[in-house]
């Protein structure tokens, strides 16, 4: 019973969230918003037993992403000029519910094979042996480093004074 | 009612229709990038439950979250850097002025 008022608690306030996000005018406001989405898909994967990941979207959304944009709103006075739709809004938005109906309806239409087996009980170690252990993700672990120095070297490039 | 998979997968619908909205019809490019993340936690919602629901004790879904985790991260870091770099040249980023790659 805890589990389902958790969930739909933790659901109205990510879409509400984010709903503030692509409506709030003040930019400031909608990376705070943003922020609380963040935190709130964070309970979400507490909700999906998945404890490790909870942590790692606290660590990296909250604590990283959400930092690098605020001052990337701080660097650009973006706050002053405020959020405004472009002139592609009325068919964004027809098109966006026309997506979210094909979506819900091909969800509630598919049966999936849901199967109900013992959930580990905690899954950092789970994960850990999956990623580095025999036959595990080994390689995509090495390409993920090298994805980030790429992306940190191409980030100092870009901003680097002439 | 007892929760189950559609459930995930419906809020997982809906953050990326508001983040799809966001991404496409704003003008600042740093409240594009803000819905592309909401775009991505949407994808992280529906891989977790996946991997919840269809293969518990496999953890497949939540090691494809973890990678999602590390290019969101990477995405984010390039695409401020690029918005800065704009803003460097142009003192705008607005989206529909920047247009000088357009046909």
């Amino acid at each position: 019973m805890g589990l389902e008022i958790a969930f739909w608690v933790l659901t109205i306030v990510a879409v509400a969230a984010a709903l503030a996000v692509v409506s709030l005018h003040n930019i400031f406001r909608a990376s705070l918003a943003l922020i609380m989405c963040f935190l709130a898909v964070a309970g979400l994967f507490v909700t999906l037993s998945a404890d490790f990941l909870a942590a790692i979207q606290v660590l990296i959304y909250v604590g990283a992403v959400a930092v690098l944009i605020i001052l990337a709103i701080m660097l650009t006075r973006e706050v002053q000029r405020g959020s405004f739709s472009n002139r592609l809004n009325v068919p964004v938005l027809l098109s966006t519910i026309l997506f979210l109906g094909v979506a819900v309806f091909a969800v509630m239409a598919t049966s999936w094979p849901v199967v109900t087996l013992p959930l580990l009980e905690a899954t950092t170690t789970a994960l850990g042996s999956e990623l580095f252990g025999e036959g595990g993700f080994i390689l995509p672990v090495e390409i993920a480093a090298l994805l980030l120095l790429a992306a940190i070297i191409g980030a100092i490039t870009l901003v680097r004074e002439e | 009612m007892t929760l189950g998979l559609e459930h995930y997968l419906v809020l997982s619908v809906v953050l990326f229709s508001i983040g799809f909205y966001g991404a496409l019809a704003k003008r600042s490019a740093v409240i594009i990038l803000m819905s592309i993340e909401i775009m991505l936690n949407a994808a992280n919602i529906a891989l977790v439950a996946f991997s919840r629901y269809v293969v518990p004790g496999l953890l497949t879904g939540q090691v494809f979250t973890i990678f999602s985790i590390v290019v969101g991260a990477a995405e984010v870091t390039v695409g401020l850097a690029i918005i800065i770099a704009i803003y460097r040249r142009r003192e705008t980023i607005d989206v529909t002025k920047i247009n000088l790659m357009k046909w």
